[in-house]
């Protein structure tokens, strides 16, 4: 506890960057994911190759990942860029899936009904669809919280600061309490990032709500 | 950046002796093999029985929980631990080792009990109607359905420790991570970018060979669903 006193601002400090390197990829690949889960979900012969190129993109290591974007992107490897838009593509590449899926989920009459009431296309998906389709969407955004919150704790052995710098020093320095802060941290910082998903979809979603009490 | 790491790939001292790549890629491989094979045997017959049972689905929850843990963290704390209670090359090799077993048991356990859990219950019903014993309902009638989710965890199980044995050559375990973290120690890129990109790639062949390998595992009917499950 010690420790945790004297530097209580240097964690919450890399407590914020890491919040950032996590989360500001959730945003940004929730945007690039919904247009690319619709392709996949509207037509058919789009499905197979966009789930296909994103598991593929899953697959590459994260430290690899992170060395290796400066290849792709142009910017120097210590640049804290290459973690966000790596973690971006990680997203990415588990949301496309879970878009598609979550628009497949809604059952097809009411996309019928939604015709019916005169709503076009557009409409029908901001307004029917994608609100319908926020419970399995959300499971899959708070997969890839929790998961982003462990990866990006990678970056310290390439040197962009976060938690996990407490964790490569607490190691290197074999100061225990540093490591196990580091830890906690990171494992607190994820449990509150998948409440956050959780309490939003569920104020998004007051229908199911409703419905949890009528059952009850 | 390319042509260092191109001079670095191409350098036949890149390719021989004990620091070598076929050297490290066969250790990376072997690891993996390995780690994976204990977890499966652990994680596969616990996952199946949670399904089968309906019984201790918490177990599957905490392993799911253990994702929240940061890996890098895990293997620190393990090394610092267990390692001193070791000798030699072993303080190294064995935490690492024990931590990618743990990390490689989650995505078995959600597999196996996932696969089990969602077998169609008009099939477990006939299983038992003509008169199966559980033994031989597990066996013919839920493992074979179970399958296609039951592979999907192995190969998530088969990354995460393809992945995670990367970062552990930074608490000394052998491997191609060695060269990400020895290149990165001594600022040389061409063999951090060689090393990383070996890595994908192996990630990657790696994760197509077992799509490939493991279809014929799933039994013909459930093929023809499994192209859009």
């Amino acid at each position: 506890m010690d420790w945790l006193a004297q530097s209580y601002g240097q964690v919450l400090d890399l407590t914020w960057r890491h919040l950032i390197l996590a989360g500001l990829p959730l945003l940004i690949g929730l945007a690039v994911a919904l247009p690319l889960g619709y392709a996949a979900h509207r037509w058919r012969a789009a499905y197979a190759p966009l789930v296909t190129i994103s598991g593929l993109l899953y697959t590459i290591p994260s430290l690899a990942l992170f060395i290796l974007m400066p290849l792709f992107i142009g910017t120097r490897i210590l640049d804290p860029v290459n973690v966000v838009v790596a973690m971006t593509v990680y997203t990415v590449a588990l949301l496309v899936r879970t878009v598609a899926d979550g628009l497949d989920s809604v059952p097809e009459d009411v996309e019928r009904a939604a015709t019916a009431m005169g709503l076009g296309r557009i409409r029908t998906l901001l307004t029917v669809e994608l609100p319908l389709a926020i419970p399995v969407i959300a499971a899959g955004l708070r997969v890839a919280a929790v998961s982003n919150v462990s990866i990006v704790s990678v970056a310290s052995l390439i040197g962009v600061a976060q938690l996990g710098d407490l964790l490569t020093d607490g190691y290197n320095r074999v100061i225990m309490p540093e490591l196990v802060t580091g830890i906690m941290a990171c494992i607190l910082l994820a449990l509150a990032l998948d409440s956050l998903i959780l309490v939003l979809a569920r104020m998004l979603t007051p229908w199911r709500r409703a419905r949890e009490v009528v059952s009850a | 950046m390319i042509p260092t790491i191109w001079s670095w790939l191409t350098n036949p001292a890149s390719w021989s002796g004990p620091d070598g790549i076929p050297t490290r890629l066969i250790e990376h491989l072997g690891y993996t093999l390995a780690v994976v094979a204990v977890a499966a045997a652990v994680a596969i017959p616990l996952g199946v029985w949670v399904g089968h049972s309906g019984r201790a689905r918490w177990l599957v929850s905490l392993g799911n929980a253990l994702r929240a843990v940061p890996t890098l963290g895990l293997l620190f704390a393990a090394t610092l631990v267990i390692g001193p209670r070791l000798g030699g090359q072993l303080a190294f090799v064995v935490p690492s080792i024990a931590v990618l077993v743990l990390l490689a048991i989650p995505p078995l356990l959600a597999g196996a009990y996932a696969g089990v859990e969602a077998v169609d219950p008009a099939a477990r019903d006939a299983a038992r109607g003509v008169g199966m014993s559980g033994w031989q309902r597990i066996r013919q009638v839920e493992l074979p359905c179970a399958m296609p989710l039951l592979l999907s965890g192995l190969r998530a199980a088969v990354l995460q420790v393809v992945a995670t044995a990367t970062i552990a050559a930074y608490v000394g375990l052998g491997g191609l991570g060695r060269y990400l973290i020895d290149g990165l120690a001594v600022g040389d890129y061409g063999q951090t970018g060689g090393g990383a990109l070996l890595v994908a790639t192996v990630a990657l062949l790696v994760d197509g060979v077992l799509a490939v390998g493991l279809r014929g595992l799933i039994s013909p009917g459930l093929r023809l669903r499994a192209g859009r499950a």
